[in-house]
């Protein structure tokens, strides 16, 4: 009895921590933008008094459906393309020599010593109607002078493409890096071809690092702000830029709260459901956290 | 009996070492054979070229008459049993078991049949649904086994496939491999350090060291007439004595000067003529150990030692005793126990006797026999744990 009771507290001692940290700075604030949003806002700018469902009527603008549906699937587009990119680079890292394979690393890790402002700052340089990539492809004839390569949502695409990408490749490079690459060889022995063998044995293999790169890249692909800001323009505008209107520029806080409890439940929601039918197939498995 | 399975003139490097240096074996179909060695020898590198896993720089391989050298490795039907089971860590027994043949795009009931005629075989039937990290060493082995047979391979090979097992399971696994290997009649390939493994599976035994086959043969032809020094030393314990041909005796026979010895007569099949060097390797359980002179034919040879220590080890006592620089390894059955016997023990002055027919003349040849010659006798495998700890050198 006794024994199980100081468990039990010593349970509460190390959770203590990272429950506050859950609670207070989770928690609270995510209830507390879903319970601004159906507060009315005030002439300058701040939370008036009593309850109103004014902003949940007005999120029916006609201007949200399409700004919401290109946040998805840029988002999605964005999460799939950096997958598609980082899990053969995963694979060719964890499969290259210890010397190479520290120096790839570093490369990988190496953007991060450059400010992401200047780097998105470069990337509009590079689209730019007088840069470098412009006119090389003009110089191709494989667009025409009049395209634009800035200013849509494809610019934006790219960019956060670039920008997520190395957040893709250390989880899948994690992963693969524990893959026991012997296995390929025993499936190519029972009969299968090369591609089968990565496509049956290997993916599955990583699962739990795709699982944590789709993850990592997903949501904050969903609340950005800066990429769509520097290098989308009207067209190229994604809930976030909203999200930062609202707040700066028409002071509205209830609306701009309503809209981030939109974002919040976007990501939830899916999230929710892979952990649902994760337990339903009997395999308990924890997204993020790597298997022994 | 035509050839089932031939490399010829094999060979493989890895950088500056000769993993297989020209090999050249042929294997009979149904054949258990074993490749033995000591790690580094060549015998994996042999069996992952027959898998296709590596190209040999030279020679090709033949299998029933086809030349699969180029082949990659999922158009032969040669399955493998690798030394970690290499299982399928997301799928179960059953999902493990049935991969080569949803590869193969087997119709769906012939598929289910196969694999339950498979589970049965490896009695696991009750163990279908689990996952390989829920089931023990010994199962995993078989559902390893099971994986491989079900694509119904002309070769099965075997990485050393009882490595990680403890002894006892590893006893059990031998007496099921046999089984498996009556029941489904196809030729198996075994690569393994351990000679007790091989000598009790095989049909025939392939000794390797260096990239290079040392000898080919029965288990007991190994045993009884090993061909090199390496062999002698490998399989099994023997007692080395450095000495020079004197004169030869009839044809079949010769005397030896070993030094500090009285001159020794060996059988001499090999014909070395007189003034060569040679090895002469003799078995431990060969010597007749006596406290009282014996009373021998002309064949034998006799010689006094003295007993430096006698370890009991039930079935038999292994004594070692010394002549001169010599710290010889003799074994002696305990055929009957009579309590009024008085047993040889330390410090004793004894007989040690054997016959001429007993010891092997081996040539010096090669530089690798340098390291055989520190006596005890060197062996790989278990059995010669039991005198490491007395024995400094």
């Amino acid at each position: 009895m006794k024994i199980a009771s100081r468990k039990k507290v010593n349970e509460w001692l190390v959770t203590a921590p990272s429950l506050f940290w859950l609670v207070f700075l989770f928690l609270v604030p995510t209830l507390i933008v879903f319970a601004i949003a159906f507060k009315p806002s005030d002439l300058y700018g701040g939370i008036g008094a009593g309850w109103t469902l004014e902003t949940l009527r007005s999120l029916g603008n006609p201007n949200y459906p399409i700004i919401i549906w290109r946040t998805l699937y840029l988002s999605i587009l964005t999460t799939a393309a950096c997958i598609v990119l980082a899990t053969p680079v995963g694979y060719c890292l964890a499969r290259t020599g210890q010397r190479w394979r520290q120096v790839l690393l570093l490369l990988v890790i190496v953007p991060f010593w450059t400010s992401f402002l200047i780097r998105i700052f470069a990337w509009k340089t590079l689209l730019h109607p007088e840069g470098m990539i412009k006119k090389s492809l003009v110089f191709l004839h494989l667009i025409s002078p009049e395209a634009s390569l800035l200013y849509n949502a494809w610019a934006v695409w790219l960019v956060m493409v670039y920008t997520f990408l190395p957040f893709a490749i250390l989880p899948i490079y994690a992963a693969a890096e524990k893959f026991d690459f012997r296995l390929l060889e025993a499936a190519q022995d029972l009969g299968a071809r090369r591609w089968q063998s990565l496509l049956y044995i290997f993916l599955p293999g990583i699962r739990r690092g795709l699982w944590t790169a789709i993850l990592v890249v997903l949501i904050p692909a969903l609340g950005s702000y800066v990429i769509p800001d520097i290098v989308g323009g009207p067209n190229g505008e994604m809930l976030g830029n909203k999200i930062a209107q609202r707040v700066f520029v028409d002071r509205n806080l209830p609306h701009a709260s309503g809209l981030s409890a939109l974002l919040i439940l976007a990501v939830l929601l899916p999230l929710l459901a892979v952990l649902v039918l994760q337990n339903k197939k009997g395999r308990a498995a924890p997204l993020i956290e790597e298997d022994a | 009996m035509a050839d089932f399975l031939v490399f010829e003139n094999v060979s493989k490097h890895f950088g500056t070492t000769r993993a297989a240096d020209n090999v050249s074996l042929s294997i009979r179909k149904g054949e258990f054979f074993s490749l033995l060695g000591p790690s580094g020898c060549g015998k994996t590198t042999l069996l992952r070229i027959l898998a296709g896993f590596e190209q040999p720089d030279n020679g090709r391989v033949m299998l029933d008459g086809e030349d699969i050298s180029a082949l990659p490795p999922h158009r032969r039907k040669v399955n493998t049993i690798f030394q970690n089971y290499a299982l399928f860590p997301h799928l179960t027994v059953w999902e493990n078991i049935a991969f080569g043949l949803r590869i193969s795009k087997c119709p769906r009931q012939e598929l289910e049949a196969e694999v339950e005629r498979m589970l049965r075989l490896i009695q696991m039937e009750d163990q279908a649904h689990k996952r390989p990290d829920m089931i023990s060493g010994g199962q995993k082995q078989r559902v390893a086994i099971a994986r491989a047979l079900i694509n119904k391979p002309q070769v099965l090979l075997l990485d050393e496939p009882l490595a990680a097992l403890d002894l006892k399971l590893r006893q059990r696994m031998l007496i099921e491999l046999d089984l498996i290997h009556d029941e489904v009649g196809i030729t198996f390939l075994y690569v393994t350090h351990d000679q007790g493994e091989a000598m009790s599976l095989s049909d025939r035994i392939a000794v390797m060291d260096r990239g290079r086959i040392e000898q080919i043969g029965a288990p007991a032809e190994i045993y009884e007439a090993p061909r090199s020094s390496f062999v002698a030393a490998f399989i099994g314990d023997t007692n080395f004595f450095e000495g020079e041909v004197a004169d030869v005796v009839e044809n079949e026979y010769c005397r030896l000067k070993i030094e500090g010895f009285p001159d020794v007569l060996c059988f001499n099949d090999k014909q070395i003529g007189k003034g060569n060097l040679v090895y002469l390797s003799i078995r431990p359980e060969k010597f007749i150990i006596s406290r009282e002179e014996p009373v021998v034919d002309g064949r034998h040879n006799k010689m006094r030692a003295h007993v430096e220590d006698v370890i009991y080890l039930g079935t038999h006592t292994k004594y070692w005793v010394r002549i001169q620089d010599y710290r010889i390894a003799v074994f002696r059955q305990h055929s009957r126990f009579l309590l009024d016997e008085k047993p040889i023990r330390w410090h004793e002055d004894v007989w040690l006797t054997w016959h001429a027919d007993d010891g092997f003349m081996l040539e010096r040849y090669s530089e690798s026999d340098e390291r055989l010659t520190n006596l005890p006798p060197q062996k790989v495998g278990e059995n010669n744990l039991e005198d490491k700890d007395r024995d400094p050198s």
